[in-house]
């Protein structure tokens, strides 16, 4: 095989065996994989949670657990899908993708590469150590309001602040390294213009990181002020101002909610056109709309924030400037389907999730421009119908995009074709699993259910119990995809050719399958390669 | 509604009617099917299908959609509601059927070749201004409504509402009525020992009374953590927070009650600190203020209680204010809530257990009651705490030293 072949002609570049290969690797493709796998184990850990979560919520009264161990579950669950799951996933594709994509033999900082993912899972121990603390984990919910955060939180509040702010070094040094990168070592030949989606999208959601994720260190480093060391930065009994927590984190966590969706619609356009044997729709209109939506995301934090007060200015510009989004991600949707038109379409795994994605999370936007309607929103707010919007642009918006990126990636990153079959079979359980168990929350939550409550009024109770039942089947249906991944892995499956997929375009299908431990040592010829999104 | 109709029990007798009704087969096949096991736990999942399906009940179980508002500015936000959400469909409608249309068309197997256009800035423009000119005609009709729900002059009531950890406390202003509001759903109840009551977790000891077709207005502020005042017939929501005074409005048509829950995570009796507004008529109003401030003064008159009566008065009292924390068992939940079962200052010096019970702990969870409970519900919880559970300290104290307790720290 071509890989032996690489592997002889650089033999000093071979990777080093055992432990030490992924310790010490400054490989992207090794980075790339640990991201993924570690994000795949923190998926599980934080699902688990998730359904914990819906077996209490199974009936109404306390049958398993107090409300106490539900905070902490609400709470771990929201961090680790944010910030273990879903970030750490989109992190490890730009790794193995994003080098192979613009020609580059790895990433630019492949040193501070290692070191980013090698954070994670000392951050990650350390949250999860806290489960097991005496006073427990952290229970005031992933935004972690102050004062409830601060004053009235459980002594591991303090590990749970340095956890933060490890895991923002962490992305902070993975979103200078895609810059780095991005900017520096494309092929001779891509300009900015000819860049593929994905690498669009992961360079403006890398700047919103890095604009974003010290203001989160600094909210943090507030509260660890505030807690230990006197100050009243969220006290009000001392001149402080809870509602100023607020601001400062949704200043950081308005643009978070696109670091987690921008990457993903970057990979949408990369399936949507290959299994629609068309180019991409509008590809300059998609790159002005994901840099717009991005401008957009630091002037909307406050609609988090509807019910705190604010003056009747506030609330109007921020109502505003909230219903704008709507433009911008909507041209992306109408681009999507402006693809497929007029194409020819077939629908393996990768599609199946994509097309899932477009509806979904259109369904999930327009739950958002209802939430956009500040009076509206009054009754929207802190209920069920708010942990519906979220997690329909979550988790058939981000997470879906993920298991297609992965599908359609995955036989270039290990050489073996995945189990059609099942991956279909997995589509099928995952999307009425996902739809059964969020789309009810949008009743309950319009009929009066807030968020964040252990026990329910009776009225509550049918849907809640359909929201259980999907929710195991969603997270069940999941070890479908971990068994897949599992067996291309092992090498069980049809070696896959390097193009892959019919009409798949990008450099990273001008490689082998699998990817040569070392691509593109001398740059790639554009003008040798068929390449084309359509805009060269 | 009747909370037995979620019992299994129930809901075998449930299917066995509903299949009775529908196939002409005899009851005994349906018993043999019923009764064995695999069936019968997939006849459950099935009942609870079937539950969804049949059941409509009479308190709206099967809602779907936004609850119709009692108040004016209510159901203005209810119509801004509709108007958005067939929006959003219409959108949906067009958006999915093009994509419906061109996965059943435009597939590889049918034949399709695919048509390489990838461009066009006339359907850009054309899609990036209708949903501009639709933003700007939602935001009217929102912008005005938003003013009149910040329009809080000219009231005829204040009332200021106070979120403490985990219940409501309300004053109103310019009379001497101020209250407390609690849960009283039983722990026995939320544990399942107990049958749920008709308005499970939405029943409170004290409801907020206002008479209906008067601009009540609402002071919002927190002594802990931050709450949120949610009512959504009303259609209020504002978030209490310590330190700040928040305001809100509202003007009630209808007489009648109305529920609601804190709507922002504050800890773990979050879920446990309902809302209960009772509107009545203008003159019920004024009859229930002024019973209720002759009550008020009643509660600050102690007389002499005897140890059974303290005992049985702080049993009461103990499980609807200390049992969320400190358990009903009086074991705590360690270490962040303590047992009070064999505990230091349960068999300590009384004068030390007042003071926390009246004062709090600061630093901890433990709030401070002295203004929260009348000096007869504090004599007889720390009376029963020092009492119950085997802790026999055989002390007991009455009303009357809570107060002069009370008086020499100068409350």
């Amino acid at each position: 095989m071509t890989n032996n072949q690489t592997e002889a002609h650089e033999h000093s570049m071979a990777p080093a065996t055992g432990i030490k290969r992924w310790l010490y690797t400054t490989n992207h493709k090794d980075i790339g994989s640990m991201y993924l796998i570690f994000s795949l184990v923190m998926l599980l850990i934080g699902g688990s949670m998730a359904l914990l979560i819906r077996s209490e919520l199974f009936q109404p009264g306390l049958q398993l657990m107090q409300p106490e161990f539900f905070n902490q579950m609400t709470t771990l669950h929201g961090i680790i899908m944010v910030f273990g799951a879903i970030m750490p996933a989109f992190v490890g594709m730009a790794n193995w993708l994003i080098p192979m994509m613009v020609g580059a033999p790895d990433m630019a900082l492949p040193r501070i590469n290692n070191w980013s993912f090698w954070l994670l899972p000392f951050a990650f121990g350390m949250v999860l150590s806290t489960l097991f603390m005496e006073g427990g984990a952290p229970n005031f919910g992933w935004t972690f309001y102050a004062p409830l955060s601060t004053t009235y939180a459980p002594p591991s509040v303090t590990f749970f602040i340095f956890s933060v702010h490890i895991m923002g070094i962490s992305s902070v040094m993975g979103a200078v390294n895609v810059i780095a990168t991005i900017m520096n070592m494309r092929a001779p030949g891509m300009n900015y213009m000819k860049m593929p989606m994905f690498v669009w999208t992961w360079l403006i959601t890398a700047f919103l990181l890095l604009a974003v994720m010290p203001v989160l260190a600094g909210v943090v480093t507030m509260m660890l002020m505030d807690i230990h060391f006197g100050t009243s930065f969220f006290d009000a009994a001392g001149g402080g101002d809870p509602v100023m927590f607020q601001h400062i984190f949704w200043f950081f966590g308005h643009p978070e909610v696109y670091i987690m969706i921008l990457p993903a619609f970057g990979i949408v356009s990369h399936i949507i056109p290959t299994f629609a044997r068309k180019p991409l729709f509008g590809y300059h209109s998609m790159v002005i709309a994901t840099s717009s939506i991005a401008f957009l995301s630091f002037i909307v934090w406050a609609h988090h924030m509807f019910t705190v007060g604010m003056p009747l200015v506030g609330e109007l510009f921020f109502m505003y400037s909230t219903m704008l989004i709507a433009v911008p991600t909507g041209v992306k949707v109408f681009n999507w389907v402006a693809t497929m038109f007029r194409g020819s379409m077939t629908f393996e795994t990768p599609m199946l999730f994509s097309i899932a994605f477009v509806v979904l999370f259109t369904i999930g936007g327009l739950s958002g421009l209802m939430l956009a309607i500040a009076p509206a929103d009054f009754q929207y707010h802190d209920t069920y119908f708010v942990v519906a919007h979220f997690h329909y642009v979550l988790v058939p918006g981000a997470l879906f995009s993920i298991i297609a990126g992965v599908y359609f990636w995955i036989p270039k990153w290990t050489g073996v074709m995945y189990n059609e079959g099942m991956g279909k079979f997995h589509f099928w359980l995952s999307f009425i699993g996902v739809n059964l168990t969020f789309f009810p929350m949008h009743f309950i939550g319009l009929a009066g259910m807030p968020r964040r409550i252990p026990d329910y009024a009776l009225q509550f109770a049918d849907f809640n119990m359909i929201a259980s039942i999907g929710a195991f089947l969603f997270g069940l249906s999941q070890l479908i995809f971990v068994y897949n991944i599992i067996q291309c892995i092992r090498q069980r499956g049809c070696p896959a050719s390097p193009q892959v997929w019919e009409s798949a375009e990008g450099l990273e299908w001008t490689v082998d399958s699998p990817a040569p431990y070392h691509t593109f040592q001398t740059p790639p010829d554009l003008d040798k390669i068929q390449y084309s999104n359509g805009h060269n | 509604m009747d909370h037995s109709f979620h019992r299994p029990e129930f809901q075998l007798l449930f299917i066995k009617s509903i299949f009775t009704k529908l196939t002409p087969v005899n009851n005994n096949f349906i018993n043999k099917v019923i009764t064995t096991t695999l069936l019968s736990k997939i006849s459950t999942a099935f009942t609870y299908l079937l539950l969804f399906l049949t059941s409509y009940s009479a308190n709206s179980a099967w809602e779907l959609n936004m609850v119709e508002s009692a108040t004016a500015i209510g159901r203005e936000i209810h119509g801004l509601h509709m108007t958005i959400f067939y929006i959003c469909v219409v959108i949906a409608i067009v958006v999915f059927g093009i994509m419906l249309y061109s996965i059943i068309r435009h597939r590889k197997s049918l034949g399709a070749e695919a048509k390489p256009f990838h461009e066009s800035t006339t359907v850009e423009i054309i899609w990036t201004t209708i949903p501009l000119i639709i933003l700007v005609a939602m935001a009217i009709p929102a912008t005005q409504t938003l003013v009149a729900m910040y329009d809080t002059e000219a009231s005829d009531i204040d009332i200021k509402v106070t979120g403490y950890q985990w219940k409501w406390r309300y004053e109103y202003l310019n009379t001497e009525v101020d209250f407390f509001s609690t849960l009283t759903t039983t722990q026995d109840q939320m544990h399942g020992l107990e049958t749920k009551s008709e308005n499970y977790l939405l029943e409170v000891d004290k409801h907020l009374v206002i008479p209906i077709n008067k601009k009540i207005r609402f002071l919002f502020t927190a002594q802990d953590v931050i709450h949120s005042w949610w009512v959504p017939e009303l259609a209020v929501k504002k978030d209490a927070i310590p330190g700040f005074i928040n305001e809100s409005w509202t003007k009630v048509e209808k007489p009648g009650i109305y529920r609601g829950q804190c709507a922002e995570l504050c800890g773990q009796g979050h879920g446990y600190m309902p809302i209960v507004v009772e509107a009545v008529s203008e003159e019920d109003y004024q009859a229930w203020l002024i019973s209720q401030q002759r009550a008020q003064k009643n509660a600050n008159q102690v007389s002499e209680l005897s140890f059974d009566e303290l005992m049985i008065q702080g049993k009461t009292s103990y499980d609807k204010n200390c049992a969320a924390c400190h358990q009903v068992s009086g074991l705590g939940i360690p270490p962040v809530f303590p047992a009070l079962k064999d505990s230091a200052i349960a068999l300590g010096d009384i004068q030390h257990h007042i003071d926390i019970v009246v004062n709090g702990k600061a630093g901890t969870a433990m709030a401070a009651f002295g203004e929260q409970l009348t000096p007869t519900e504090l004599a007889a919880i720390i009376t029963y705490e020092r009492n119950a559970w085997g802790n026999d300290k055989g002390d007991s104290i009455q009303p009357a030293e809570i107060v002069s307790f009370k008086q020499a720290q100068g409350q």
